[in-house]
């Protein structure tokens, strides 16, 4: 599964190298199709890819973006502890007791906190602030951390994919690993149409790798492969579920960042619908996309998001569902012998 | 024994699951490693394991109960809900440390979950500041609501998941149930030097369980097996930021010696003494108050049972990333065997005269 492979790499946003390396690997390596694809990167790190299919079409772009959340290194203590800043949205309170990655050489960290012992009672009742959580790598001093890490490095998730229940997986970063994985199988896949695909860079800080891919490959057409957020968990209201695992992929209507072509959301609905393929709407209309950087290149570009429901993204552990990653592949792959015309 | 010794059976220890009231793994294992140095093994009714070695004292001489608890904190659950599991804390879990940690249920088989956190888009203001309470957290086994009714049951046991790792160049080990299964090595480290050391007294090498909940296995093996004085191996908290200069201890520094009401005068002195003779280092834990280890137990049991506590410095207890110095956990079973070495008649005799 190429998931498992690209979950587990570390890339956070503006160090995605190593998804990138991956991903150049499995498309030119045993399962590179006939006839090879065309591949290139840019310089902000974004990997295009040119897949040739039975038929020319529109010119149609397909994104999905390698980086994850995580942290980086900014100050060294004197007592050898690492403070550290987020990169993109995470909620402190998820780092606690929790093991990272830091820096080139990956060296392990853990968040600690104080001991539950220690703590005085209006302690227990506040959550984390940032301020609070620091990065221990062992180091007995300053000086014995700055032979391991530096400030600037970056710091991901130490958190290996397994299966979980029935047809479940427990990973990290499937936001948005899941579509980087959706959008290499296709790559590999026989296509009826050609296609771009752009594996940005940089989206948890403001879709930035998206903006110069798309200015780059002139797209009429261009779908947003996403993971997004599911909460059908305890304790959520049914207004916030946002989506359910097992429900296939999501539409979005809209979201902070856009609003979706009403002709190409309705032909996805309809290429569903038509091919009795299951699909869900995205019930909500916050959190934003690559979308938005992409609806806004040049001109402008008719832009949809299909995504792959995930419990608890941006944490150390989300939840997914194999059949909705497979579920996508296929809607996507039946939009496209539909003939996208629009 | 030497370091890497120390960290490979950590490694297998807190791998192994044993929360408070299910021993067994822990016990099993911890058994394995004594085997080899004692004369007897056994575990008690109450899931205690217990190994003896006689001394060149034979059996009129005085003995040594050494304890270490094999249990560790976890949760249990107590209610299944629309296919996810509500938990109740099995000992001092910090609420604080749970969010998107991974976790495995014993049910009718082992189910691998995770505890679920809200993501970041739909947390407002006021949720990022409200007081995490277990009541409010669950575990998502990624199963349907039929499934999980099939395989897990109220009341089963729930251990929170986190391999060993090593930091710093191998000094450094970082992860769950360190407390107390550092422990447990350094009372292993001890019966394992004692193969080469005479001692004069008879020792009891003792796992205890459910340290965690009440110190209740204490309680039954020193009245079980009535020894002349007893030595409680435990953690004790290391410093890290935030953590005020007289409630931690240097990791790397030695093991730590507690002194109070629950620990004998002249026994402190001596293992004091004992460490000075062996150049080994250590440092010096004032408890006021009784203390939160096994310790608190034996010194009550049956007419009294004299003891010391040695401590090994660990970074935030009670969480999943719990970190120590390899050293330390060296240096408390040599600090241990030099001490029980020591033991005399003498000694014994005059402890009820002060």
């Amino acid at each position: 599964m190429y998931l498992e492979l690209l979950s587990n790499l570390p890339g956070v946003s503006g160090d995605e190298g190593a998804v990138r390396r991956a991903i150049v690997d499995l498309l030119t390596g045993e399962d590179a199709p006939d006839p090879p694809l065309t591949i290139r990167t840019d310089t902000l790190g974004n990997l295009l890819v040119h897949k040739q299919g039975r038929h020319r079409g529109p010119r149609i772009m397909l994104a999905a973006h390698m980086d994850e959340v995580g942290l980086m290194v900014t100050t060294i203590k004197e007592s050898g502890q690492l403070q550290f800043k987020p990169v993109g949205g995470i909620d402190p309170r998820v780092l606690v007791s929790k093991v990272v990655k830091v820096g080139e050489q990956l060296i392990p960290g853990v968040i600690g906190s104080k001991a539950i012992h220690l703590q005085k009672r209006e302690e227990r009742k506040k959550p984390y602030t940032l301020e609070q959580l620091y990065l221990d790598i062992g180091a007995g001093g300053k000086e014995e951390a700055l032979e391991l890490v530096k400030p600037g490095d970056y710091a991901s998730f130490d958190t290996a994919l397994v299966p979980l229940g029935d047809g479940y997986v427990r990973g990290k970063a499937f936001d948005d690993r899941a579509g980087c994985a959706v959008l290499v199988e296709l790559l590999l896949m026989e296509s009826e149409l050609s296609f771009d695909a752009a594996f940005t860079v940089q989206e948890e800080v403001g879709s930035r790798g998206a903006a110069v891919a798309a200015y780059s490959l002139q797209p009429e057409l261009a779908l947003v492969i996403e993971g997004t957020m599911a909460s059908d968990t305890p304790g959520t209201a049914p207004d916030f579920t946002i989506t359910r695992l097992g429900h296939g992929p999501a539409l979005s209507f809209m979201d902070r960042s856009f609003i979706a072509d009403r002709r190409l959301w309705q032909q996805l609905i309809t290429v569903a619908e038509e091919r009795g393929l299951p699909y869900q709407h995205r019930r909500f209309a916050g959190g934003g996309t690559d979308a938005g950087a992409v609806a806004l290149s040049r001109e402008g570009v008719k832009t949809a998001v299909v995504a792959v429901p995930c419990r608890y993204i941006h944490t150390p552990h989300s939840v997914m569902k194999i059949s909705d990653l497979k579920d996508t592949v296929s809607l996507i792959k039946a939009w496209f012998e539909s003939g996208v015309r629009i | 024994m030497d370091k890497e010794q120390v960290k490979d059976m950590l490694e297998i220890l807190t791998g192994a699951v044993g929360v408070s009231g299910d021993e067994r793994e822990p016990a099993e294992i911890t058994a394995g490693y004594l085997e080899p140095y004692v004369t007897r093994l056994h575990r008690d009714s109450f899931g205690n394991v217990i190994g003896f070695k006689e001394g060149t004292g034979g059996p009129g001489a005085p003995s040594l109960l050494v304890a270490a608890h094999i249990d560790e904190i976890g949760a249990m659950v107590s209610r299944l809900e629309k296919g996810f599991v509500r938990f109740s804390a099995v000992g001092g879990l910090d609420p604080r440390t749970l969010l998107g940690q991974a976790v495995e249920i014993h049910g009718r088989r082992r189910c691998r979950g995770v505890i679920g956190a809200t993501p970041p888009h739909l947390l407002t203001e006021k949720e990022r500041k409200k007081e995490l309470r277990i009541e409010d957290l669950f575990i998502d086994l990624g199963m349907d609501p039929e499934g999980v009714e099939a395989q897990i049951r109220v009341g089963d046991y729930i251990s929170l998941v986190r391999p060993l790792l090593t930091m710093a160049g191998g000094n450094i080990a970082s992860g769950k149930a360190l407390d107390n299964r550092a422990g447990v090595v350094a009372m292993i480290v001890c019966a394992a030097e004692l193969v080469d050391i005479r001692h004069f007294c008879r020792i009891y090498f003792v796992g205890t369980a459910q340290e965690e909940v009440g110190v209740r296995g204490a309680i039954v093996a020193s009245y079980g097996l009535s020894p002349d004085l007893a030595v409680a191996i435990d953690v004790t908290h290391g410093l890290s930021p935030g953590v005020a200069e007289e409630d931690g201890f240097g990791l790397g520094e030695g093991p730590v010696v507690g002194v109070g009401p629950n620990f004998h005068p002249r026994l402190v002195e001596r293992v004091r003494t004992v460490a000075r003779e062996y150049c080994l280092p250590y440092q010096v834990e004032p408890v006021p108050g009784p203390a939160s280890t096994d310790s608190r137990a034996i010194q009550v049991s049956r007419e009294g049972i004299p003891g010391i506590l040695l401590s090994i410095p660990l970074r935030y207890m009670h969480s999943t990333v719990e970190t120590l110095n390899l050293d330390d956990v060296l240096l408390t079973g040599r600090l241990l065997a030099g001490f029980a070495r020591s033991i005399d008649t003498d000694l014994v005799e005059g402890l009820t005269c002060i």
